[in-house]
């Protein structure tokens, strides 16, 4: 009995690390395979020259990249203005002042927000986001079809609320609730106690909740896809069309793969998809240090 | 011992949801004494602690009744402002707990909330009551730096001087040194018995010693009735209570 307890606690050991190592490794596969297949257009032509140039015309053989770089960083961006103050306040609401049996109807609610299939959150952004924003560059007197970084940011906040508020609600209500009555009982109000004490000690995990809708929002398709309006052109205002790097990978992949470097190009798309989603996750991984080196 | 009552307590009843943890309570706590407040674990000393700065009403699902006057003035009244009740009493928790923030903005903190914008002002604060907490000369030279990178005992003086920061009148603490070592308990102590001429004092405790040691009164309570109160020296030495004279002699625990 003994040693097959120890025979266990050995092979629990080496079996988790094996897992854990497997998804480190199936990262390295993905960006590797995504690399290699890029290759034959990085022969061909500098990065500088896929990165920062404009023209996408791959008949005669111009891929340049900003475009589709610029729609998803707009469409993004715009997501993330919009969703991070509602989220965050959502969640402050419901750990902070709502009763108990508003945060039991909420939570169920928001749940199932999640689980809404992205096709669906596109169909209803056409119906409903595409027309009011039509609407609303009508009121600036601008022209436009509605279909837009500013429809694409709407549906895309919309489809991230629901990660950032249940993970910042989660990191709010795990902050011991002494911590609270040590700011109250100085006399602080519930709201100052909020902004200077509960979302401080709450911000490495308010970022961390950030960064997750934000890779969720930068890297999803299907539902942007059908409200950006694709056009292949650096978008100058809310109003534009964008074509954001997702959209551009699965509109057209597998197809006019008799056009050269075509498929090359869109494999290289994907891997600067990745890239930025890394990035992303670095820089967050920076603020998080310096802001536990200052506060926590 | 002529005691004049700073916080009086007049048929307090607290139920959590239908656990009713505080049944019919009648004491004076007496101006610039320290009171301790004992009893056997979940007879309610916390709760009625907590009940003197109204933190026992922001939990979901509890009811107070009766009255909790400071300085004559119903503290569960209709019209209270309660920051300002709480701006009237200190609290030290069983932990200390450090605010998110440098040393000198949790010591800071108080008056900063309470208006004070003055850098001069707030750094004569700052290091006025963290000389009071004796914490001064350990931190004097890292003020900026995160109050969590503090030893456990020194956050506890840290949390003290803070609370002493919003100048109250009161001090309560709910078994403050049960989680330092004895050295930094003493440390507690010691402040006590120094800041007693100026603050009345109210600390739970566990500790019967201890108790012997600060106090200059003393509440009973079992099982969420006040069993006895009265001068120190009355309950130790000649208690009235059959259960205060089994608890002392360590027969309940
Ligand atoms: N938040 C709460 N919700 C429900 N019941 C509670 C809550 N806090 C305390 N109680 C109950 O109220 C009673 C008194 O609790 P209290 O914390 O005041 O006891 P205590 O004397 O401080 O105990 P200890 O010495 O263990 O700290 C206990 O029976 C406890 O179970
Ligand atoms: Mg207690």
């Amino acid at each position: 009995m003994f040693e097959k307890r120890i025979f266990i606690d050995r092979t629990a050991e080496k079996l988790t690390f094996l897992m854990a190592s497997l998804s480190c490794i199936l990262l390295v596969i993905i960006a590797w395979g995504l690399l290699k297949r890029s290759f034959p257009i990085m022969e061909e032509k500098s990065l500088a020259d896929l990165l920062l140039t404009s023209s996408w015309k791959p008949l005669k053989g111009n891929f340049g990249f900003l475009p589709f770089i610029m729609g998803s960083l707009y469409v993004t961006a715009v997501a993330m203005m919009i969703a991070v103050p509602f989220s965050i306040l959502t969640s402050i609401y419901l750990s902070e002042y709502a009763g108990r049996r508003i945060k039991n109807a909420a939570e169920p609610v928001i749940d199932l927000l999640a689980g809404i299939p992205s096709v669906v959150y596109g169909v209803w952004g056409i119906l409903t986001v595409v027309p009011f924003v039509k609407y609303l560059a009508g009121l600036f007197g601008v022209f436009t079809t509605g279909y837009s970084v500013l429809s694409a940011g709407i549906v895309l906040a919309i489809m991230i609320f629901p990660i950032i508020i249940n993970l910042s609600t989660e990191i709010f209500q795990s902050i011991p609730l002494e911590l609270r009555n040590a700011s109250l009982s100085l006399g602080a109000t519930k709201w100052q106690t909020v902004k200077f004490v509960l979302i401080p000690k709450a911000m490495p995990g308010i970022i961390a909740a950030i960064v997750l809708g934000l890779s969720r929002a930068f890297g999803e398709t299907m539902a942007v896809l059908m409200v950006a309006g694709n056009v292949a052109q650096t978008p100058g205002s809310l109003f534009d069309p964008a074509y954001p790097l997702p959209a551009l990978i699965a509109n057209n992949y597998g197809e006019m793969l008799s056009i050269p470097l075509y498929d090359s190009a869109l494999l290289f798309a994907a891997f600067i998809l990745l890239g930025i989603v890394l990035v992303f996750n670095i820089i967050s991984k920076i603020i998080l240090l310096r802001i536990t080196r200052n506060t926590q | 011992m002529d005691l004049k009552s700073h916080i009086s307590v007049k048929n307090l009843n607290v139920y959590y949801g239908a656990e009713h943890a505080l049944k019919n309570i009648n004491i004076d706590i007496p101006d610039r004494r320290i009171t301790a407040i004992i009893g056997p674990s979940g007879c309610g000393k916390s709760t009625l602690l907590k009940s003197f700065n109204r933190l026992v009403d922001s939990i979901e699902g509890v009811k107070v009744t009766g009255e909790v006057s400071v300085d004559g003035e119903n503290i569960y009244g209709p019209d209270v402002e309660i920051t300002h009740i709480r701006k009237k009493m200190g609290l030290l928790s069983q932990r200390p707990f450090p605010l998110p923030m440098s040393i000198y903005d949790n010591v800071a903190y108080g008056p900063r909330i309470h208006g004070t914008k003055n850098r001069k002002v707030l750094d004569e604060t700052v290091e006025k009551y963290l000389k009071i907490a004796h914490l001064w000369d350990e931190v004097k030279n890292r003020l900026n730096k995160p109050a969590s990178k503090l030893s456990i005992g020194q956050q506890q003086r840290l949390c003290l001087a803070r609370g002493l920061a919003v100048e109250p009148e009161i001090i309560l603490g709910d078994e403050p040194t049960s989680a330092l070592d004895p050295k930094s308990s003493r440390a507690i102590e010691e402040r006590f018995m120094e800041l007693k001429n100026d603050y009345t004092i109210v600390i739970v405790t566990h500790i019967l010693r201890q108790a012997k040691r600060l106090a200059d009164y003393v509440v009973f309570l079992y099982l969420g009735e006040l069993i006895e109160h009265g001068p120190a020296r009355e309950i130790f030495e000649n208690p009235k209570e059959e259960m205060t004279k089994e608890y002392i002699k360590g027969i309940i625990s």
